[in-house]
């Protein structure tokens, strides 16, 4: 295991209870399910509930990556919902007034950038607070993709789009090889080059970092732009699997799964460290409970609960006081102030 | 430079965010008066107050959440699940709105403490626990009743057509009267309290507050068994506001409730703010909507896109009228 390559203790190994927590959800799904691990292989693609999870995973999965770099930054970024609205309002008007899907395509990638960099320019620069500033757009964005479409459900006509949302690349569903081939991407920038040690750096200390030379606010701000994009391209995927830009429901709460996969996967909220590897299982953890409930024709609303008490649970397990709680030490009031100066976030 | 202006009239810069909350109320009022006929009438200002108690009230709530240096993202769910919970109690159950009132303000205290204490004890991010919250009370919420339930107790018609008359012919309604009962009250406690005190000094700086011996576990759980009840007491509010209780109210409504607190000038890295500022926070948004409603080709999005439009405009001030903290 790679836990032991490294000389830790396998509880210390990140990625042990996220993916411990999936184990146990697709064993109850072996012992319970009928016909969960069943693949198909029909006219050269393959179907069955483990592909449908993983199809339904993609846009989560897309946004957790960009999240992970922002919130490994030390940020927060609430917009990436209403980006998505707007990714898919950008590209259902272009291919309705009878623009190509390559201009669409790009053109509402350049919207979902943008997006990214309104809130890039209010956290590096202006230095809002990544909460309030990305709440703006939260906000509004929602509103400016309303009046985009005046309020309605723009239906897309049929065309290449369909690819993006039901066409099928290498057996797989398109939207799995899109997520499989930019993640591949982010985690070759994250890990062999030194994209990953700056944002590390500036999650733990901007300031120091920016006296080691490295621009904090060029870091923060590309992160920014970055999840934009992703949250650009969940948006055209969403828009290309129901043919529409539905502006109201795209992406409502998106912003909220998306934190959760990042936190189920190990990376802390204070910034710093992050596991891009973590947050896609998370991703994976949250639509295969959500997948599980719906086959298991369980009540719809216990999702909810369920996902409550995961993050509840994931929570205490990282949470260092639970640990040196149960180890029996931290009494002092002045062992805890010291604690809460040593983690203060900056 | 801004600063030294205000040194001249002597004025401190802690009170710039309230200050330029207050002037754009009034600059909304006045404009929209001057524009729409009809709009500066106390019946559309009574109304105000009516149609933003619950957000109002929930909204005071988070004030404290945000002063304390925290956010409360479960205020709507909250609103959600007391309403749907009064109504079963009542409509379903029979129980006397006397005890189901109070049972249901209870449960929204306690969820709020139990946030709390893992907030304390923990030391987990409030975000986190209250997003889970958040999903955990809607769900709550949605297993007690998937559908809307109408409420029809006598108690209901009677309170929703009680006006105490100011004169004039207007008359101000129970709901206004809570709401500014609990502005009243929420001022008060924050102010002149040890808790508001404690609140404020949490907010400034939580290590130098628990080294000058201030009981800072106790407040962190009674702020958010504080913001439970609030929003609980929202929930009750919106019950009567509807005569109906329904698990997917106030979806989105902590947003609301965020929105006025920061237009209202609180910073969200808490220690500084008003719950006066929140009251305003929440009558401008009001305003906002008044407005749109009255401007009859404007729809409804311009509502969104003008609040995040003020956000930002409020975000601008707070960042940059008031000093550094480093």
């Amino acid at each position: 295991m790679k836990a032991n390559k490294k000389r830790g203790r396998l509880s210390d190994w990140p990625l042990l209870w996220p993916l411990l927590a999936l184990g146990a959800v697709l064993a109850f799904n072996f012992l319970f399910s009928s016909g969960f691990y069943h693949i198909e292989w029909k006219d050269g693609h393959l179907y069955g509930s483990l592909i449908d999870v993983l199809k339904r995973a993609s846009p989560v999965m897309l946004i957790a990556l960009g999240m992970t770099w922002v919130i490994a930054t030390g940020g927060i970024d609430l917009s990436v919902g209403a980006t998505t609205a707007l990714s898919g309002a950008a590209v259902a008007l272009a291919l309705r007034n009878g623009w190509g899907t390559g201009s669409a395509i790009g053109v509402s990638l350049l919207v979902a950038l943008a997006a990214g960099a309104w809130n890039g320019l209010l956290v590096a620069w202006i230095e809002v607070q990544p909460i309030v500033a990305t709440l703006i757009l939260m906000v509004a964005g929602r509103g400016l993709a309303q009046l985009m479409t005046g309020g309605q459900i723009i239906a897309i006509p049929l065309g290449d789009f369909k690819v993006l949302g039901s066409g099928f690349l290498f057996a797989l569903p398109f939207s799995i090889s899109l997520v499989a081939g930019v993640s591949a991407v982010a985690g070759f920038l994250g890990r062999k080059t030194a994209m990953g040690l700056y944002i590390e750096s500036v999650g733990n200390n901007p300031v120091a970092t920016r006296y080691a030379g490295v621009s904090s606010g060029w870091v923060k701000f590309l992160v920014y732009v970055a999840c934009g994009g992703f949250a650009g391209l969940a948006g055209l995927i969403i828009a290309s699997d129901v043919s529409a830009a539905d502006v109201n429901n795209s992406g409502l709460y998106l912003e909220l799964d998306a934190i959760l996969a990042v936190v189920i996967g190990g990376t802390a909220l204070q910034g710093g460290r992050f596991s891009l590897v973590g947050s896609l299982v998370g991703a994976l953890l949250i639509q295969t409970v959500t997948t599980t409930i719906h086959t298991r024709g369980l009540a719809v609303e216990l999702t909810l609960i369920i996902k409550a008490l995961v993050v509840l649970g994931v929570c205490l397990l990282h949470s260092d006081a639970l640990r040196t709680f149960l180890r029996g030490s931290f009494k002092s009031q002045i062992g805890r102030a010291r604690y809460a100066l040593s983690r203060k976030p900056t | 430079m801004k600063l030294l202006d205000a040194e001249k009239v002597r004025i401190s810069p802690q009170y710039f965010p309230f200050m330029a909350t207050a002037f754009t109320f009034l600059l909304l009022l006045v404009v929209a008066s001057l524009r729409y006929t009809g709009f500066f009438s106390a019946g559309v200002l009574i109304n105000l107050l009516d149609d933003n108690a619950f957000l109002g009230i929930a909204a005071i709530g988070m004030t404290f959440v945000i002063l304390s240096g925290g956010i409360d993202l479960s205020v709507g769910s909250m609103i959600g699940l007391t309403s749907v919970a009064l109504a079963t109690l009542i409509e379903r159950q029979h129980v006397h709105p006397a005890l189901a009132i109070p049972l249901v303000l209870a449960m929204g205290g306690a969820l709020g403490g139990v946030m709390g204490a893992l907030i304390r004890f923990f030391a987990l991010a409030p975000f986190l626990v209250t997003l889970a919250g958040m999903f955990l009370i809607r769900g709550l919420a949605l297993l007690i009743s998937m559908e809307s339930i109408q409420l029809t107790h006598p108690i209901y018609s009677y309170f929703s057509s009680l006006r105490v008359s100011l004169g004039s012919g207007a008359g101000i309604s129970g709901l206004a009267l809570i709401f500014l009962a609990t502005l009243a009250a929420a001022t008060w406690i924050s102010i002149y309290s040890s808790f508001g005190r404690n609140v404020y000094a949490i907010g400034g700086s939580e290590p130098s507050a628990t080294l000058m011996g201030l009981p800072v576990g106790r407040t962190k759980v009674t702020i958010y068994i504080a913001s439970g009840f609030c929003s609980a007491l929202a929930g009750v509010i919106y019950s009567f506001y509807t005569s109906s209780g329904n698990a997917t109210a106030g979806g989105g409504l902590e947003l609301d409730a965020i929105a006025a607190v920061v237009i209202g000038g609180t910073l969200l890295t808490g220690g500084s703010g008003y719950v006066l500022g929140t009251f305003l926070g929440v009558l401008i948004l009001g305003l906002i909507q008044t407005a749109v409603t009255f401007e009859n080709t404007l729809s409804s999005w311009w509502t969104r896109i003008s609040i995040g439009a003020l956000l930002f405009c409020f975000v601008l001030i707070q960042r940059f009228a008031t000093p550094r903290r480093e």
